[in-house]
Formats: C-alpha cells, sequence, structure tokens
C-alpha cells in the first residue's frame, strides 16, 4: 500500500513538472499536424497506482476510484478478443501514457491557449464560429481534458445538461452513479474494462423528461500527445420524452508508432425518448505503406430502456490503422426503435471490422441496418453484424442492407451476418450486395468531361447517399468531402 | 468565319484551345477528318482501314450490319479503354483526337449518346449534369456555373427540348425505362452544346413516338455549328433526322456513301444486295 502511494505521488509530481513538447512534421494526412504546447502527463505504464493517479488528478469520489480499480482488476483477468478478421499487432500496455492534458487548465474559452484554438481551426471548427453560425455547441475535448463548452447557458435553460465526464462525476454524481455501466458493464470486453479503469474525460449529455434539445451537441475529439491512449467516456442520457441528437468528429496529428483509441459511449433511452449519434470519424489511418496510424478498439452501446423509445447510430468512418467497433442497441422496451447506418471506408492497409448489434428483448420491436463498405488500396473491410431475437420479442423485425463497393484488385470485403431468432413471430430479413465501380460507370461520367477521380468521388458518395441522408446536414458536407480526401489516388 | 469565332469563344485558355485557335486562324477546316482507321478490341481487328470526312453543319449517318463495326467507330472517337487502334489518324478541328483522355475529348467538344447509357444508383442526374458540364467549362477556361445559373440554363434547355422536368429528380438512369434513358442522353447534348454529336444507336429499342421525340430533339440541336454523326441500323431514324450523308459501313470500312437515298436503297435491297453482308464472326 505504501508503495502504491509513493508511487502514486512521484506520478503526480511527473506530471506537474513533464513539459513534453511535441515535435513532428505532418504531410499529407492534412489534420495531421501537432500542437505545440506545454503538456503534462503520466508517465507511460499501467497498474493499479495508474489508475488511482488518474482518479485522484480528477479529484473523482472514493466510489468513483473503487469503481475504476474493480475494473483494472477485471481486464487483468481478461483475454484479448481474438475473433475479429483483424491482424492486430501485440500491443505493450506498459509503454502507454494513460494521462495527458493541457497544462493550465482553462476555466473558460477565454483562457483557452491560442494555439490549441487554433489547431481546431485548422480541422475546420472554430469553435465560436461554429458554435454561433451553426448553433452548434462544442464541447472540444484536446486529449484528455474538456477545454471549452460553449451554449452551456442556452442549454442550461432548457434544462440540458452537457459538459466534460470530469465535471458530470463532481458535479451530477448521483446521475452518473446512476447511469455509468449500466449499458456497457465495466466487465463487458478487454476494451471497454481498460477503458472503465482509465478513462480520462469524454461528454455527458442529459435531457430531462419531456425536453427536446434545442440544439445539435457535438463533441471534437483528437489525439495529439504521443504515446497516449484515449480513452473517453461518453454517457448520454435521454429521460421520458426527450430528444437529442449529437455528433462526434475525430482527428489525430500523424504519428509513425500506433496509437490505441480505446472509448466506450452508453446511451440510455427511457420511454419515448430519442437519441440520434452521429460519428464522422477520420483517425489518422497510417500512411500508404501501413506504418503508424491508431488503432480505433471501441464499445458503444444504447439501451432502449423503455417503451416506445428509438435509439438511432450513424458513422461515417475513413480513419484509424485498424478499426474495432459495433455500435449496437438493446431493445428492451416495447416497441422500441434501433437503427444503424454506417459507411466505413478502408484504403492502403487500413482494416476496418465494423459493425452493429440489434438485441430484441421487447415486443413488436424493430431494427434497420443500413451499411455500405468501400474498399480501395490493400485493406480490409468486413461488415460483422448480430440480429439477436429472444423468446419475449414477439413481433418483432429486422431489416438489414449490406452493400460493399471495391476499387481496385487488391482490397477486400468481407460481410459476416450473425442470426439468432428464438421467438418464431420474429422476422428477420438480410440483403447484401457486393459491387466494383465498373469500367462503364468511369467511361461514361469521362464522356461526358468528368475527370476520373471526380467520378469515382462522385459514384461512391452515390452508393453512400442513403447513409448520408441521415446526417445533419453540415455533416453530411463534410463526410462527403472526407470520402473524397480519403479516396485520392485510389484510382490507376 | 463563323466557325473560327466559335472556336475562339469556347477555347480561350488551354493547351487543346490553343492549338485549336492557333490552326483556326490560318484556315477553316474540316472538324472531323478520319484517315485509314484500324482499331482492334480484345485482339480482334475491327476497324479496317476507315475513312471519313465530317464538316461542321453536317450531319452523317453510318449504317450496316450487325458486327460491321459501327459501335467501334463510336467508341473510338471518345476514346474508351479497350479499342486499340493500331493504324490510321483521326484529326479533330486539327487536333489528334486519338491522343486525348475522354475527359478532353469531351470539353473539346465531342459528345457521344451511348446505346446502352448507364446507371449510376444515388447521384442525381442534375448535379451529374452540372459535375460535367462545370468539368469542361473548366478546361475550357470558362467560369464554373453556380446552381442558380446552372437551373436557369437547365430550364430554358427543358423548355427548347420539350421535355418534362421530371427526368431530373431522379438517379443518372436509374430505373429508367429505355426511351426515357435516351431522351436523357440528348437532355445531356442539349445541355452540354457538342461540336461533334456522335449517336450510338440512339434509334433502338424505341417505339415510335419515343423516337420521334428523340429525332425531334436532334433537329432542335442542328446547326450550321454542329455537326452529327448518327450511327444506325435501321433506315426509319432517317425518316425524321434527314441526313446530309449516308455512309455504308461493312466489315471495318465504308464500302458505299451517297445521300439519304442511299438509305432508302438498303432498305429495299438490304446490305447484301449491295455487298455489304455479314461478316463472319460478327462483333458488334
Amino acid at each position: 500500500m505504501n508503495e502504491i502511494m509513493n508511487k502514486q505521488s512521484s506520478s503526480a509530481a511527473t506530471l506537474r513538472d513533464n513539459a513534453d513538447v511535441a515535435e513532428a512534421l505532418g504531410r499529407t494526412y492534412s489534420a495531421g499536424f501537432i500542437t505545440k504546447i506545454e503538456m503534462t502527463g503520466l508517465p507511460p505504464g499501467l497498474d493499479e497506482s495508474t489508475v488511482r493517479a488518474i482518479s485522484a488528478i480528477k479529484h473523482e469520489p472514493e466510489w468513483m476510484t473503487e469503481w475504476r480499480l474493480d475494473a483494472y482488476r477485471h481486464w487483468l483477468t481478461m483475454p484479448k478478443p481474438d475473433w475479429a478478421k483483424l491482424n492486430i499487432d501485440p500491443i505493450d500496455y506498459q509503454a502507454i501514457s494513460y494521462y495527458a492534458a493541457p497544462k493550465v487548465a482553462p476555466k473558460s474559452l477565454d483562457e483557452v491557449d491560442p494555439a490549441l484554438l487554433e489547431t481546431y481551426e485548422k480541422l475546420g471548427i472554430p469553435l465560436h464560429e461554429r458554435a454561433a453560425l451553426a448553433g452548434v455547441a462544442v464541447d472540444a475535448v484536446f486529449d484528455s481534458v474538456s477545454v471549452g463548452t460553449t451554449f452551456r447557458k442556452q442549454l442550461a435553460e432548457a434544462g440540458v445538461l452537457f459538459c466534460s465526464m470530469s465535471e458530470a462525476i463532481r458535479e451530477y454524481p448521483d446521475i452518473v452513479r446512476k447511469y455509468l455501466g449500466s449499458v456497457v458493464p465495466t466487465g463487458d470486453n478487454f476494451f471497454a474494462a481498460l477503458n472503465s479503469a482509465v478513462f480520462s474525460d469524454g461528454s455527458f449529455v442529459f435531457i430531462p423528461k419531456g425536453v427536446r434539445c434545442p440544439m445539435e451537441l457535438s463533441t471534437y475529439f483528437r489525439i495529439n500527445a504521443q504515446n497516449t491512449g484515449q480513452f473517453e467516456r461518453t454517457l448520454i442520457v435521454a429521460e421520458e420524452g426527450a430528444h437529442v441528437s449529437y455528433l462526434e468528429g475525430c482527428t489525430a496529428p500523424k504519428r509513425d508508432e500506433n496509437q490505441l483509441h480505446a472509448a466506450v459511449v452508453e446511451l440510455v433511452a427511457l420511454e419515448k425518448a430519442q437519441i440520434k449519434y452521429s460519428t464522422v470519424q477520420n483517425w489518422y489511418p497510417g500512411d500508404e505503406n501501413g506504418v503508424g496510424g491508431i488503432y480505433n478498439f471501441v464499445t458503444k452501446r444504447g439501451d432502449c430502456r423503455g417503451d416506445d423509445s428509438k435509439i438511432s447510430w450513424t458513422q461515417v468512418e475513413t480513419g484509424s490503422a485498424i478499426t474495432w467497433k459495433y455500435p449496437s442497441v438493446v431493445l428492451r422496451g416495447d416497441r422500441s426503435v434501433g437503427e444503424f447506418y454506417s459507411v466505413a471506408l478502408t484504403h492502403h492497409f487500413q482494416q476496418a471490422d465494423t459493425g452493429t448489434k440489434m438485441i430484441h428483448l421487447g415486443k413488436y420491436t424493430k431494427s434497420k441496418i443500413v451499411s455500405k463498405g468501400i474498399s480501395a488500396g490493400r485493406s480490409s473491410n468486413s461488415y460483422r453484424g448480430l440480429v439477436k431475437m429472444e423468446k419475449g420479442a414477439e413481433g418483432a423485425r429486422n431489416y438489414t442492407q449490406c452493400d460493399s463497393l471495391l476499387i481496385g484488385k487488391k482490397c477486400g470485403a468481407h460481410t459476416f451476418p450473425y442470426m439468432e431468432v428464438k421467438n418464431p413471430t420474429a422476422i428477420v430479413e438480410h440483403e447484401a450486395t457486393t459491387s466494383k465501380i465498373s469500367d462503364d460507370q468511369m467511361f461514361y461520367c469521362r464522356a461526358r468531361g468528368i475527370p476520373e477521380e471526380d467520378a469515382v468521388s462522385m459514384i461512391v458518395d452515390g452508393f453512400c447517399k442513403q447513409v448520408f441522408r441521415e446526417l445533419p446536414m453540415e455533416f453530411a458536407v463534410e463526410a462527403k468531402k472526407l470520402l473524397e480526401v480519403s479516396l485520392e489516388g485510389a484510382v490507376g | 468565319m463563323q466557325e473560327r469565332t466559335l472556336c475562339a469563344m469556347h477555347f480561350p485558355a488551354n493547351p487543346i484551345a490553343h492549338e485549336v485557335r492557333s490552326y483556326r486562324s490560318c484556315r477553316v477546316e474540316t472538324m472531323l477528318k478520319i484517315e485509314n482507321l484500324h482499331a482492334r478490341v480484345e485482339g480482334k481487328e475491327i476497324l479496317k482501314g476507315l475513312s471519313l470526312e465530317v464538316n461542321a453543319g453536317e450531319v452523317h449517318a453510318i449504317m450496316g450490319p450487325n458486327g460491321a463495326g459501327k459501335s467501334t467507330l463510336g467508341n473510338v472517337l471518345s476514346g474508351r479503354e479497350g479499342y486499340e487502334v493500331t493504324a490510321g489518324t483521326v484529326t479533330y478541328n486539327g487536333i489528334d483526337l486519338l491522343t486525348l483522355a475522354p475527359e478532353a475529348r469531351a470539353a473539346a467538344g465531342v459528345f457521344l449518346a451511348f446505346q446502352y447509357p448507364v446507371e449510376i444508383p444515388g447521384v442525381n442526374n442534375t448535379y451529374f449534369l452540372r459535375a460535367a458540364l462545370n468539368a469542361q467549362r473548366k478546361v475550357r477556361g470558362e467560369k464554373e456555373l453556380d446552381s442558380m445559373q446552372f437551373l436557369k440554363l437547365v430550364r430554358e434547355k427543358l423548355k427548347v427540348m420539350q421535355i418534362s422536368d421530371e427526368l431530373l429528380h431522379r438517379a443518372v438512369n436509374e430505373g429508367f425505362s429505355g426511351g426515357e434513358k435516351k431522351r436523357n442522353e440528348i437532355f445531356q447534348m442539349a445541355v452540354l452544346e457538342p461540336q461533334l454529336a456522335i449517336l450510338d444507336e440512339t434509334d433502338s429499342g424505341l417505339d415510335i413516338d419515343a423516337l420521334k421525340q428523340v429525332a425531334q430533339g436532334v433537329n432542335t440541336l442542328r446547326s450550321p455549328q454542329r455537326a452529327f454523326l448518327m450511327i444506325t441500323h435501321y433506315q426509319r431514324l432517317l425518316d425524321y433526322v434527314v441526313p446530309d450523308f449516308v455512309h455504308v459501313l461493312a466489315d471495318g470500312r465504308i464500302v458505299e456513301s451517297g445521300d439519304k437515298s442511299l438509305a432508302l436503297k438498303l432498305e429495299e435491297h438490304g446490305y447484301a444486295g449491295i455487298g455489304a453482308s455479314h461478316p463472319a464472326g460478327a462483333v458488334a
């Protein structure tokens, strides 16, 4: 115990003294720049003292520390999942630093380091203007600490709580304690357990009974410090009849080594509540030779806890060296609805094993899955989906549409649909197609004057239309641009 | 003189345009000049020494039996991959057409109305056409049209072409009937305003009403600055679009040329009647 305490204090000391200035060059990855600001952080390594140190830095109550330690102890006993169609180099969990934060914690936007704001500018999210113009409240997470939250006041007037997870633990402990881990338990899977032990920050949203959130909520996550794993924890609770739409966008600077990102997102929808969660993800995918890039191992799950509730996941994924991600919905309430719309694009040596799980428990529950996979270069793109109709899922329905588009001859697309039907009245439909951009389509476009690369992005955009339609307007435009950038050099 | 102005207007600032302009400033020449063209598809020789000259303002009909090389000619002229030119030259407004990429040919004013227009799911027809027009304008150094300007242009063309705007809201050719696809090709031609329009069996698969509509569209677009190359299997299109010249293509060569009366002669005696029967092992 004594030893642990010592280690903890020395970690904290290092945390204060360590001024690590990151330097490197970004080349083709447009978000691959590194912000030079003074960072504090924990040295690499993971044991109970690391967990305690994170909890201490964040001034967490005792129950939270114990919750983390419990998760950590569980994690130690868990095997790494190896069922996905992914080749993952062994990860040295002792080589990762589990906490990094800007040295001086800002209290408001005005105090935010100008270099940091510039980072957001480069990413195309000038905090003030963007928020003001688009009516979007942005909770920007820079590495581990939430640096600025806009529109807090307007939201507060509507009764909406929107803040960083650290703040929520301090200020709304009862809500957090009630819901945290109730959808994704600490021991759910290897990466969720790791996240539960060491998560540093994330977003917290609470929409009280009967309230429609007056604006789109949005968070931009960004991994900046070297050798830092980013472990966000997001919790969204919509009480009876509440509505909310939430968007996260992610980028990371370019690094030669792989970085680990293991997030957990939990959504809770009570009776007649609706949550729409959209993701635009372009974590650094590695270079064209497959060097570097983010390991994106994420557990996202929604719980339609009340009758007539609805949870909808929309994701556009173009980044990460490896993606392991299955945003799911547990359809517990009767007549609840789960949706999953996904575009996953892989290029060069990227690997993605992604899809969804729809667990039907309640009567007359409905789910819809539309998955669009695009593979280019030498990448591998797999859809893995589970549709489960439990005994009580009387009259439940699922419709799954799973389309793959191949660009070039060296990429791969795979579909792994799983279905478990235990109620004879449930109906499950699955449609799947695999196509290539045909020479005929390319020639047709070119004969009309449209150059090759534009033709490819036009055809890909058309292929993804069904999913883009689900995104909030301004993000649909962003998603489209992202696909264009990601597909550069995919033809020829 | 009129042609020269048109060219200068169409091509202010790009290498192709420059070449065209400097050439044009010397003397007005044949728009399309094909000399001794030989072309292969999948190793098989289809065109075997085809020669043809087309001037601005002219409408040429290319007729011939299946497998004579009619569609191959259209594909070679518009630059489709897999069509290998082994000998001969194609000069378009004084430049070597065969060296240009398909999109550069389009920007230079060559248009191919497809025999089988391709479906592009999810891509809006209007969006596609605007992207095409602006891509061409960009190459020609012209200002790109914004959506309002483009919409205005589209409305004008719809009116002139007497086409309903219903096709515009759908995805490119997706779920279109045969007639709708062909009408859409003609509409694209109207918006893109090519100098040389190649119609590849635009009449095939159309009922008489659709045929009339398509023919009317073509007639509307006839002008002293524009030339048409109509590839067709049947004489019937020529009842509605009266050509200046009719050529019979057989076994990869033009075997006979004449005015519209040649088409009638063909109708009466068949291709065999003029010694242009189906070649063995024909390829369309």
